[in-house]
């Protein structure tokens, strides 16, 4: 008989936790009248709309609470397009968040050196005095506009309005540089649009979906991972591209266990295959692509057996995924996957993906990609921003012309002591974004951080970058405070609101006051026109023909779209945004900026004897470094583990459970050490981590020295010359059963 | 009437929601759990086949911790599901051991506990909360004398199984595989 100890108990303790009493542990009610509680308040409930925080996906849902004004559980709300009233793990746990006594509970003024993590209480007005009067001052010694901020998540908007206030334009999120940057500015040169988020894809209607690299399952994006359950349901087949044998991988009718670092090959082959095979959309192609001649001709040699020599992947292999797609086209997507800063090429790969999707005329059709619509709203009425002196493109010194978008590592160089670019940062302040574990080569940011003249962090939690701040500012978390309107692309135009379920727990506050109360304090009252929050959204909703009280009551409006236009009709005349206006298989943008117009293989370097490339990913519990301390989500998985093939664990004689610590090429040690799991689910030549552990802030008290951060092995950054993102997969790490001592250098 | 539920493993993706859901429904305090995720692994690289599936107690038709419970704490209720009356239960454990499935666990307040197939939101028409949480809609529930009911319905059209069926204690938590 099978026994469960035969199993790997992906979640939870059960087991550990069974017979153990465990002290202090209380419910709330005892089972009995927990039911008769629970009939109560499942038919009569107090419920407050809100859209979830824990990650960008930004779910709408309901807060319930009990009797007491507890909160007691988030659901998803029904209508809302991005999670069909279901929450993932996360979302679900994000009354975690709000419970967390390691919270930043009052705001804090350092008192030690920066990082050592030495701060004082204060009160609020003392800290925002004091964050006012040095932006001032820095404002006045050197311009405003080296101030930057750097933000991920709902309060950026109103810090970028500060700022911009101030007149500075160096807002960036590590979102772009460090994640879906390349994929962005791929697409944004094929097809004149960007992917977005949620991404455009038409997952529940396709008929055929490929993964490169991306482990949708994994990575818990909500309304993706449900429409690939939806096509699942409806027999679509998946083909994934991955070198570890994901959760999809599983699932998929092809897995295609790649060499990693070689999927432009692979790319470029099927792209061969498509065309020489004749199995493109001939009549799509013609109508709306510009340069199928210089592709077939520039792909001509890059046969399967071309590709079969790099990927590892048989030449009859990539035929027949190539076929399955065609036999799918156009209801195919070759999915643009969302953290793609990989190797420094990931504009190219990300381009041949989009040529790859333009020759099987997925882009505006049903099952490929559809054409999302937004709900403009409108922004609170103020002045002009002055115009900046200089923009954040003077940070990059003429370098990554084609990003669109500011660069958070390049705001770090731009920040270091002998940095010549010829805008230069002096102050940051930080939103939401734990930088040290969230950018590559961890020195060179805290080197930046030790020569800003100021810092300012705005957060819930304590983090890794809050040890480096002049002043924390608590920010309450989202179950606590009004925030602005969501209004992301969908298939249908909506906007969805959130409503403090609770009063703010300890001393905090949101993130539109503290810019409010910093922007009165330097005289910049006519870009906060309103007193409170809650008129501002009352004023900005009833532009949209409804109200603060209609959405308190409803969470979530969906509008009709504005055109019948969510695919692209038969026939119909299209003009894309790019310079031919077609959809540039041959990027006429990139030839001109002096790129490869059509996307080649480069080769990547290989790790050295003795070493493996260090792969990472998510897990569908956690997001990024955010959640590591959520009490809720700790249960679920409290610390990363390196997984590694059989083979390597007998070579370097390791076992299933036993820590061990990594070192980089550059010599770099782990922090901590890592749980060893072996397993047959990877390659020989990589080891695998899920990204977010190995927390060095003891202020969280669950998380600190649990598993490995693999950010901290990240020394070598592959830069993408055409935008700037950091491509972070090329480190290699060796394993030690003991800790090594460092070398004195 | 019999309750019933089925999990679809070709949808699964172990993410764990069903678990965070149990826990905040039904107030399980951290540390426990009354449903889990379970990946079964076969073949070595690239040959591989994985299962992955959400666990729970199966509410068996013979339920060897209804039969081995001291004072009755453990019983059957409407629609075939077993619980346990708290106030009655001395938390002898002896359940826990019987479980073929390890679906009990002993509540730090001194009572055994379990899934429930949450009957309080079920009474009332609702369905178990890690059924209306799931993003992948992996889960099926309902009643197996309703034909017309989602669980019935899966199970008629889908190949099916359930767990240490060998143990003879009726299972009523079917996996589609
Ligand atoms: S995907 Fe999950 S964490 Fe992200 S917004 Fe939705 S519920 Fe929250």
């Amino acid at each position: 008989m099978a026994s469960r100890r035969d199993f790997l108990r992906v979640s939870a303790f059960g087991i550990g936790g069974m017979f153990v009493a465990a002290a202090g542990l209380k419910l709330q009610a005892s089972i009995s009248d927990l039911n008769e509680r629970s009939d109560k308040l499942y038919l009569n409930l107090i419920k407050t709309p809100t859209y979830c925080e824990v990650c960008f996906w930004k779910c709408a849902g309901w807060v319930y609470k009990t009797d007491e004004g507890e909160i007691w559980k988030i659901v998803g709300n029904e209508i809302d397009q991005h999670c069909n009233g279901r929450f993932c793990p996360r979302g679900t746990g994000g009354v975690g968040m709000y419970h967390d006594e390691a919270r930043l509970k009052t705001p804090l003024i350092r008192t030690g050196e920066r990082g050592e993590q030495k701060f004082r209480k204060a009160s609020w007005e003392e800290a925002l005095d004091m964050v006012a009067k040095n932006l001032q001052n820095i404002a006045d010694k050197h311009g405003p506009e080296t101030i930057a901020l750097l933000s991920h998540g709902s309060g950026g908007k109103y810090f970028t309005n500060l700022i911009k206030a101030l007149g500075s334009d160096s807002s960036a999120a590590p979102s772009f540089s460090q994640c879906k940057g390349p994929r962005e500015i791929a697409f944004l040169n094929t097809f004149g649009e960007e992917v977005l988020s949620p991404e455009r894809t038409d997952i529940r209607d396709t008929r055929c979906m490929v993964l490169i690299g991306a482990h949708i399952g994994e990575n818990m994006h909500n309304g993706q991972v449900q429409e690939m359950s939806d096509a699942i349901d409806k027999g679509a087949s998946i083909i994934t591209v991955d070198p570890r044998f994901s959760v999809v991988a599983g699932k998929s009718k092809f897995w295609l266990p790649v060499k990693p670092a070689t999927d432009i090959a692979l790319l470029l082959a099927w792209i061969h295959v498509i065309i020489y095979e004749n199995q493109y959309d001939a009549g799509y192609v013609e109508k709306y692509t510009y340069g199928f001649d210089y592709l077939k001709q520039h792909v001509k040699n890059f046969t399967p057996e071309w590709a079969y020599g790099i990927t590892t992947i048989k030449p009859g292999t990539i035929r027949e995924t190539a076929r399955e797609m065609a036999n799918a086209s156009p209801a195919v997507i070759i999915h643009p996957g969302r953290h793609v800063t990989w190797y420094g090429d990931d504009t190219q790969r990300l381009r041949a993906v989009a040529i790859l999707n333009a020759l099987l005329g997925s882009w505006g059709r049903r099952g490929g990609f559809y054409q999302p619509e937004s709900m403009p709203v409108p922004s609170a009425p103020h002045p002009p921003y002055p115009k900046p002196r200089k923009t954040w493109r003077d940070a990059l010194n003429g370098k990554f012309n084609m990003t669109e978008l500011p660069l958070a590592s390049e705001f770090v160089e731009a920040s270091l002591p002998d940095s010549d670019r010829d805008l230069q940062y002096k102050a940051w302040i930080v939103n939401g974004t734990n930088l040290i574990f969230t950018l590559p080569d961890q020195q060179k940011t805290i080197d930046a951080l030790k020569n800003l003249e100021f810092v300012a962090v705005v957060d819930t939690m304590p983090m890794e970058i809050t040890a480096w701040a002049d002043v924390i500012l608590p920010e309450c978390t989202y179950l606590e405070r009004y925030d602005s309107i969501r209004n992301s692309p969908h298939r249908l135009p909506s906007i969805a609101v959130r409503i403090p379920a609770v009063d703010p727990k300890y001393d905090t506050r949101s993130a539109w006051w503290m810019a409010r109360e910093i922007g009165l304090r330097m005289g910049l009252d006519d870009y906060f026109p309103f007193e409170t929050q809650e008129e501002e959204l009352d004023w900005q909703l009833k532009e949209l023909g409804t109200s603060l009280e209609e959405m308190t009551r409803k969470g979530v409006k969906n509008f009709e779209r504005s055109w019948d236009d969510l695919y692209i009709a038969k026939g119909q005349e299209m003009e894309f945004f790019t310079n031919t206006g077609k959809i540039e298989l041959y990027s006429t943008s990139m030839a001109a900026a002096g790129f490869d117009p059509l996307p080649v293989y480069t080769k990547h370097e290989l790790p050295p004897a003795g070493f493996y490339r260090l792969n990472y990913g998510r897990a569908p519990m956690h997001t990024f470094s955010r959640t590591s301390n959520n009490p809720n989500l700790t249960d679920l998985m409290a610390e990363n583990t390196l997984w590694v093939n059989p083979k390597i664990s007998k070579i370097e004689g390791i076992e299933n459970d036993q820590y061990v610590w990594l070192e980089n090429s550059k010599g770099i040690i782990s922090t901590f050490p890592i749980k060893v799991r072996v397993t047959e689910r990877i390659r020989w030549d990589s080891v695998y981590m899920v990204h977010g552990f190995g927390h060095q802030n003891k202020m969280l008290e669950r998380c600190f020295g649990k598993g490995a951060s693999d950010t901290e092995l990240m020394s070598i950054v592959h830069k993408d010359p055409v935008m700037g993102g950091t491509g972070m997969r090329g480190n290699f790490v060796r394993i030690h059963i003991e800790k090594p001592q460092e070398e004195l250098s | 009437m019999r309750y019933a539920m089925a999990i679809d493993t070709k949808k699964c993706v172990g993410c764990s929601d069903c678990v965070v859901a149990c826990q905040t429904e039904n107030h399980v305090p951290i540390g426990y759990c009354r449903d889990w995720v379970v990946e079964v692994m076969d073949g070595t690289y690239p040959q591989l086949e994985m299962e992955i599936r959400s666990e729970r107690c199966n509410q068996c038709g013979n339920a060897p911790c209804v039969r081995c419970c001291p004072t009755g704490a453990s019983h059957f209720e409407e629609g075939g599901l077993v619980l346990v009356t708290a106030d009655k239960c001395i938390g002898c454990g002896a359940c826990i051991q019987s479980c073929p499935y390890d679906a009990r666990y002993s509540h730090p307040d001194g009572h055994v506990d379990k899934c429930t197939f949450c009957n309080h939101r079920v009474e009332v028409g609702g369905k178990p909360a890690c059924v209306e949480a799931c993003p992948t809609k992996c889960m099926y529930f309902g009643d197996l004398d309703d034909p017309g009911s989602d669980v019935s319905k899966v199970l008629k059209t889908r190949k099916s199984k359930t767990l240490i069926p060998e143990a003879g204690t009726e299972p009523y938590l079917y996996f589609l595989i």
